[in-house]
């Protein structure tokens, strides 16, 4: 026995509410995320993951007062991404019972901020979240993977492969790979990708984007992933954290039940 | 009700360490003052980063006088993960550093083909155990790269002893080829290398049994959601046989 596969739902938060609309029966209030994390620890969620999508300041104060609320409340882990720019965001979100924090754009446009959050607060807070897709022609990486941002819309022309390594060089502690092409999809996760991504990262990587049936969860699991994610597929129930427990423990792989 | 405080020394997530004690039934107060820390009837140590600089914090907060000053009374001291990891002879996260040696064993940086060891994971349990009694069987959540090991070349390392004479126990996991102390009771000193306050239920119940072995201020009332008490041991088909070494 050893450690569980982890299955993580992420919430989609603007200005303290859930946004990608959230189907859920018997919820007072679907689109509160603190009542949201609750349901999703009870059915059994191995961590929760809060991406912050608000565009003003004032949306950011909300988000604390989420995190102290959710902290509160649920004794799993709690990460949290989106508009992390400094060592004193990251402070503020870990203050509130933040466990870690997730970086994309804002380390892509200055790297030196994954070296100094890891330096403050240790690695284990420290998640690095890549958007990339497959990319061929003139756009070509090294890899044939390409970081992006914007919701995959804009290129940065940096090798995802290339980025993953530098970034755990800078001390990034666990990868959270999004795959562009896939999300959305329900088609099943890049796994080529997982798989090259795998064999050069020597810390926790987190697979995303594409899921679209329990089993597509068993295929991430065998290309390395020692995490899953998803948002959609749970907030639309078409399935439930349980039901992919279920799946992955069938197929021989280790989970918290 | 029991009173707790949790030594806040600027590491470790003290918010969710002081919410699920208070979940587990617990009244508790976030500080680094002495004379609190001194007449609570439990002292948490959190810690959450690299040892060295989580010790020299506590240092610095006076948090090594302390726990020595109850340890001296028989009060009973908790660490968490780093928590933990101080009370040893010595780590060697960013070169060597000695600990506060309480007990014998180098923290040193697990072998595993991913690190660091993040998630849920078993624990192997010694028969008898308080802390993990009705929750033996739990996976609990850790997040760490060094631990206290059990087959490292020439060096000491805590032993268990027999459950019946009162004396160390201790609960082993295991990640990648690292064997490694997942908790410890010895006495009022105990600790854990995972995150009781991130483990679910299963960590509410075992800091449930930490408070339960308190002795209580005056006045005390029992808390509310404490699993098992102290006058009904648990029973022993509910934990696993451990195999320390």
């Amino acid at each position: 026995m050893s450690v569980a596969v982890r299955v993580i739902p992420c919430l989609d938060v603007d200005a303290g509410r859930v946004v990608k609309g959230v189907n859920f029966q018997n919820l007072a209030d679907a689109g509160d995320p603190v009542e949201l994390a609750q349901r999703y620890d009870m059915e059994g969620a191995d961590e929760l993951t809060f991406l912050d999508v608000s565009a003003s300041s004032s949306g950011r104060e909300t988000m604390l007062d989420i995190v102290r609320k959710t902290a509160d409340q649920v004794f799993v882990p709690l990460t949290v991404g989106g508009g992390i720019r400094s060592t004193e965001n990251v402070n503020n979100l870990l203050r509130a019972g933040a466990d870690k924090v997730s970086v994309n754009t804002a380390a892509i446009a200055r790297p030196e901020l994954m070296t100094e959050i890891a330096d403050r607060f240790g690695s284990q807070v420290l998640v690095l979240s890549v958007d990339a897709r497959r990319v061929t022609g003139d756009t070509h990486t090294a890899s044939g993977f390409e970081v992006t941002t914007h919701g995959g819309r804009r290129g940065t022309g940096i090798d995802a492969l290339e980025w993953v390594e530098r970034s755990i060089e800078a001390g990034v502690g666990e990868v959270l790979l999004n795959s562009m092409d896939a999300d959305g999809t329900k088609a099943g996760f890049d796994l080529e990708m997982l798989h090259a991504v795998r064999a050069i990262t020597p810390v926790p990587l987190i697979a995303s984007g594409g899921a679209g049936t329990p089993e597509h969860f068993v295929e991430a699991v065998r290309a390395g992933a020692d995490a899953v994610l998803a948002a959609g597929v749970f907030h639309y129930g078409h399935f439930t954290i349980a039901d992919v427990k279920a799946t992955l423990h069938a197929a021989g792989i280790e989970v918290r039940i | 009700m029991t009173r707790v405080v949790v030594f806040d020394y600027g590491y470790g997530n003290v918010r969710s360490v002081t919410r699920a004690l208070e979940r587990a039934g617990a009244e508790v107060e976030l500080t680094s003052d002495r004379d609190s820390a001194l007449a609570a009837d439990g002292l948490v140590v959190p810690g959450v980063g690299a040892f060295a600089a989580c010790l020299e914090a506590l240092k610095v907060a006076g948090g090594d006088e302390i726990i020595a000053d109850r340890l001296a009374d028989g009060r009973p001291v908790f660490g968490i993960c780093v928590g933990l990891q101080v009370l040893f002879s010595h780590g060697t996260e960013h070169g060597t550093t000695p600990g506060l040696g309480y007990w014998p064993g180098s923290v040193d940086p697990l072998n595993a083909p991913v690190v660091p060891h993040m998630g849920w994971s078993p624990v192997e349990v010694p028969e008898g155990s308080v802390l993990f009694s009705g929750v033996a069987d739990q996976r609990f959540y850790f997040v760490h790269s060094f631990a206290a090991q059990a087959a490292l070349a020439g060096q000491a390392v805590l032993p268990d002893q027999d459950a019946q004479t009162g004396h160390t126990q201790v609960t082993w996991a295991t990640h990648g080829d690292s064997r490694f102390i997942a908790a410890v009771e010895d006495g009022p000193l105990s600790g854990t290398q995972f995150h009781p306050e991130k483990s679910g239920s299963a960590g509410i119940a075992l800091l449930g049994n930490w408070l339960s072995t308190l002795s209580q201020s005056p006045g005390a009332t029992p808390p509310r959601s404490v699993p098992q008490s102290l006058s009904s041991p648990p029973s022993p088909s509910t934990l696993p046989g451990g195999d320390p070494q």
